[in-house]
């Protein structure tokens, strides 16, 4: 089966300049933030996690023509109906046609400042020790993968330098795929610009990602 | 429930009305307490915003204990503030020096330090900035009209797990009798993600 991201944007040509905001501006229109609080409160019931949320958004076939908040509340929506919770014609006419199958958890308006401020933590106690150190140098995974993954296709196949190690981390290839959390350690890498886009970039830069030890191998 | 909005129903766009059936449909069915997606909205718009982060960085800049402990252990330094839970659970601060300048990206969505920083601005989120940062940041900053002598190191992160980056911009130069709350008014949100500088240091 193939799966296409069309979210791994880094270092694509011809999105044109950044249009920079004031510090207030967050939302742009009405349903903005209903579509956020939609997308938290139904994250809370458990029916799906956070990285099957990015793939529900990053395989949007119009990703690249929706706004932030659109791709937000279409991926809502094909989360929903893959489950069969609501369905386009229960949305087209306003309201519930189908009986509703009982959910884990349902936010509460009280419970709401307690379940931000604990958040969730993705760091794991694994047996296995970390197989790189700082200051090891590894090379990433060179091949695509048919799902969801946290490596950007412009750090596939590079050099890097192990710069820290973050602890052991649930992974999100397979959490995203519904295989649970199958935690790896993770780890910061440096990469210089060169190595990333060529000989004749200017000299200075550097770029880190954060990558679980199964996309990195020695070099 | 219904909820007030404030304006019409005439004025409701395709957008609102589609995002309000949802809202029904899930309340209907149990999913939602209507009231829960308020208290949402509210701490999102009125109570975790880049103020904090502010804070952190004025504190770092006035107490070399708090600045230490950051490099170390910034999750748990940033929560001595009061800060932290969803999409901060796992804080790296990183220290902007002569020599280095950090920038802060997510090329895959729009990984962003929701605690100390609120929610990301639309830019942070778009093409333009996910696709260049990485490859061209002095351009990213010259869209911010900010420029970096030619010498200095730019170190981009690009938050690709569930770490989440903090930049602590240089303490402006002349500030040496501010107080901690002076110092965190000439703290920007661009400045704690790297495509700007503290107000001071700009002339």
């Amino acid at each position: 089966m193939s799966y296409v991201t069309h979210a791994d944007l880094g270092g694509q040509e011809g999105h044109g300049r950044v249009l920079p905001e004031p510090e207030g501006e967050i939302f742009h229109a009405a349903w903005e933030p209903r579509v956020l609080a939609l997308t938290l409160a139904m994250g809370a019931t458990g029916l799906w996690n956070i990285d099957q949320s990015r793939s529900a958004r990053e395989t949007l076939s119009d990703y690249a023509h929706l706004s932030y908040y659109e791709i937000w509340f279409a991926a809502l929506q094909k989360l929903l109906a893959e489950r069969n919770l609501v369905l386009a014609e229960e949305i087209a006419a306003g309201r519930a046609l189908h009986p509703a199958p009982a959910v884990q958890r349902v936010l509460q308006a009280a419970d709401v400042p307690a379940a931000l401020a604990k958040g969730s933590r993705t760091v794991r106690d694994i047996d296995a020790p970390a197989r790189f150190a700082v200051g090891d140098t590894v090379r990433t995974r060179a091949v695509r993968v048919a799902h969801h993954t946290r490596l950007p296709g412009y750090a596939m196949g590079k050099l890097g330098t192990i710069e820290a190690v973050h602890g052991a981390h649930v992974f999100a290839d397979a959490h995203a795929q519904g295989q649970g959390e199958a935690p790896q350690w993770l780890y910061r890498v440096a990469f210089d610009g060169r190595e990333l886009w060529g000989n004749d970039t200017a000299p200075g830069l550097s770029v880190t990602l954060d990558a679980w030890e199964s996309y990195l191998e020695r070099a | 429930m219904a909820h007030d909005h404030n304006h019409d129903h005439s004025e409701l766009g395709e957008m609102d009305l589609r995002v309000r059936a949802l809202e029904s449909v899930l309340t209907q069915k149990g999913y939602i307490d209507p009231a829960a997606l308020d208290v949402l909205i509210d701490t999102y718009q009125t109570k975790i915003g880049p103020r904090n982060g502010a804070r952190v960085v004025a504190k770092a800049w006035i107490d070399p204990a708090f600045d230490d402990w950051l490099k170390r252990d910034a999750s748990t330094a940033i929560a001595s503030l009061g800060y932290s839970g969803r999409q901060g659970e796992h804080m790296v601060a990183l220290h902007n020096t002569p020599q280095r300048h950090h920038m802060v990206v997510c090329t895959l969505c729009s990984c962003y330090p929701w605690p100390v920083l609120g929610l990301p601005p639309t830019w942070y989120k778009s093409a333009p900035y996910r696709s260049r940062a990485v490859k061209d940041p002095r351009g990213v900053l010259a869209d911010f009209g900010v420029s970096l002598p030619e010498g200095t190191e730019i170190r981009v992160a690009d938050s690709t797990a569930e770490v989440r980056y903090l930049v602590i911009p240089m303490r402006p130069a002349g500030t040496e009798g501010s107080s901690e709350e002076q110092l965190a008014a000439l703290v920007t949100r661009d400045s704690m993600i790297g495509t700007g500088l503290p107000l001071a240091s700009q002339p």
